[in-house]
């Protein structure tokens, strides 16, 4: 359980973190809070040739309030994320998904960005990202980007990040609290089987639904979101909507859940998280 | 190509040219000879390897030395004062926190992180707390007896509260 022989840099800026990106091309990994990387590292999985730490660059786990929406560093961990008074007032739904990753020790070292880069089809904080219609921005020797999350997950473990590109913040519109976030775990780690994030904003009479775990990328479930549109949400308008939380997607299967076993927790943790959010609004 | 660290382990200065690849709990227990941190499973999951970084609980298979170059890094040797057990090892020693004892310096320093975050932690928080930490004799029951007793014991040295009923 030893990595194979690396080299090893920590730069202190982005731009030196791109730069030695840039210098390295596809044979360097950016090293995040490691709870992906190196796990696969020790299982000669990854056997990347430099390691970029951005843990040190000042800043990148910043959490604040910028032009009226909550910004996150991508160095920002679990554990902060689940612990700040900020996102515990603007963006709750964030810190309730933060508090289900994993355990604590992986809390205290996992970071948002790796978790969105790294794109583990259980991964717990894509369905939120989705959900709340995040915004990401990456650095690269190009300049900066954004880009929207519902353009960000392109296929199991892979998104738009290039190779030399940095994710460096990722920012979401303040919400109310009428959020919440279900889901069934696998018990060993805690990834989710099924994990599905519900945003209920009562006034517009619109609802949110962002899943996790059961298809190889996570995905809005838009069918569900276009039959709840202007409906009062009723247990059994929810229900019957929720029971359309996997069209179109094709679930995976293996040792922990079968593909109808997983359209199924689909449809019961969609239901289970709207009437949730509507009871917390 | 090895890479210079300085790391402060229970109170003492270390420097060492290591491997970037080098995994924290191995430069513990292989280079500074501190063998109380354990390696169950060195696959991110049992959290027998449990050590404090800048006083966070991290499971220390899944860092690399290199990365703990600047911090202050507490294992199980670090946690008694003056020859007196913390009282999360007075917790395990008083309510037998243990059987074979291969968890026990990972559950404890997870117990003390459980107590930095929650003054009066309840058994749920505790047991929330402890879930990185696998235990395959006690059935978890008296560990969880012995990190409430030593919330009690803490109160009581602070004193605040102090019930010391558990
Ligand atoms: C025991 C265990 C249980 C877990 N349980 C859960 C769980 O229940 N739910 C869950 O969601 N996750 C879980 N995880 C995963 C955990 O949340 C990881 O921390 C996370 O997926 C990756 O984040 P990281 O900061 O550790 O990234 P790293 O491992 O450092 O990096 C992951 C990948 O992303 C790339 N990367 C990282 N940051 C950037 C960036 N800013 N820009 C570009 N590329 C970047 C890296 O190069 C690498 O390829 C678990 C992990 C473990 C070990
Ligand atoms: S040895 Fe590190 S988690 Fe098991």
């Amino acid at each position: 359980m030893i990595p194979a022989t690396f080299s090893y840099a920590r730069p202190t800026t982005i731009d030196e973190a791109i730069a030695l990106l840039t210098k390295h091309g596809s044979g360097a990994k950016v090293l995040a809070g490691g709870h992906s990387l190196l796990p696969a590292m020790k299982l000669r999985l990854a056997q990347p040739e430099v390691l970029i730490d951005i843990g040190r660059i000042a800043g990148l786990n910043t959490i604040a309030e910028r032009d009226g929406r909550v910004v996150i560093g991508t160095m920002a961990t679990h554990a902060e994320i689940e612990s700040s008074a900020l996102v515990a007032r603007a963006c709750p739904l964030l810190g309730q998904v933060a508090a289900r990753i994993g355990d604590a020790q992986v809390r205290n070292r996992g970071t948002i960005g790796g978790s969105l880069v790294h794109a583990d089809p259980g991964a717990d904080f894509p369905a939120a990202i989705l959900a709340l219609d995040a915004e990401l921005r990456l650095a690269s020797p190009r300049g900066s980007r954004s880009v929207k999350a519902a353009a960000f997950f392109e296929a199991m473990m892979q998104t738009v990040v290039q190779p030399d590109e940095l994710l460096f913040e990722i920012t979401v519109p303040k919400t109310a609290t009428s959020a919440a976030y279900v889901k069934s775990e696998q018990k060993a780690s805690g990834f989710a089987i099924c994990g599905v994030a519900a945003i209920v904003d009562a006034q517009a009479k619109t609802v949110a639904v962002g899943v996790t775990g059961v298809a190889s990328k996570p995905y809005r479930a838009t069918a569900v979101e276009a039959a709840l549109r202007g409906r009062a949400l009723t247990p059994d308008a929810v229900a019957a909507a929720a029971a359309l939380a996997a069209n179109g997607v094709e679930p995976l299967g293996d040792i922990h859940a079968s593909p109808e076993y997983r359209a199924h927790l689909a449809a019961v943790n969609t239901k289970r998280a709207i009437l949730k959010a509507v009871a917390q609004g | 190509m090895t890479q210079t660290i300085r790391v402060r382990i229970n109170g003492t200065a270390r420097e060492h040219a290591v491997e970037p690849r080098l995994l924290l709990v191995h430069y513990l227990r292989e280079v500074c000879g501190l063998t109380g941190t354990h390696i169950g499973c060195e696959t991110s999951i049992c959290g027998a390897c449990t050590v404090l970084v800048d006083g966070k609980a991290v499971k220390s298979c899944t860092m690399l030395a290199v990365q703990a170059d600047g911090s202050d890094v507490t294992t199980i040797e670090g946690l008694a004062r003056n020859g007196s057990l913390h009282p999360v090892q007075e917790g395990f020693w008083e309510c037998h926190g243990l059987q074979c004892g291969y968890c026990t310096p990972g559950m404890i320093m997870a117990g003390v992180e459980i107590l930095q975050r929650h003054a009066r932690p309840t058994r749920e928080q505790i047991a929330e707390g402890l879930k990185g930490n696998l235990c395959r004799c006690t059935g978890y029951v008296h560990i969880i007896d012995a990190i409430e007793r030593a919330a009690g014991a803490r109160r009581a040295e602070r004193g605040v509260g102090g019930d010391l009923k558990w």
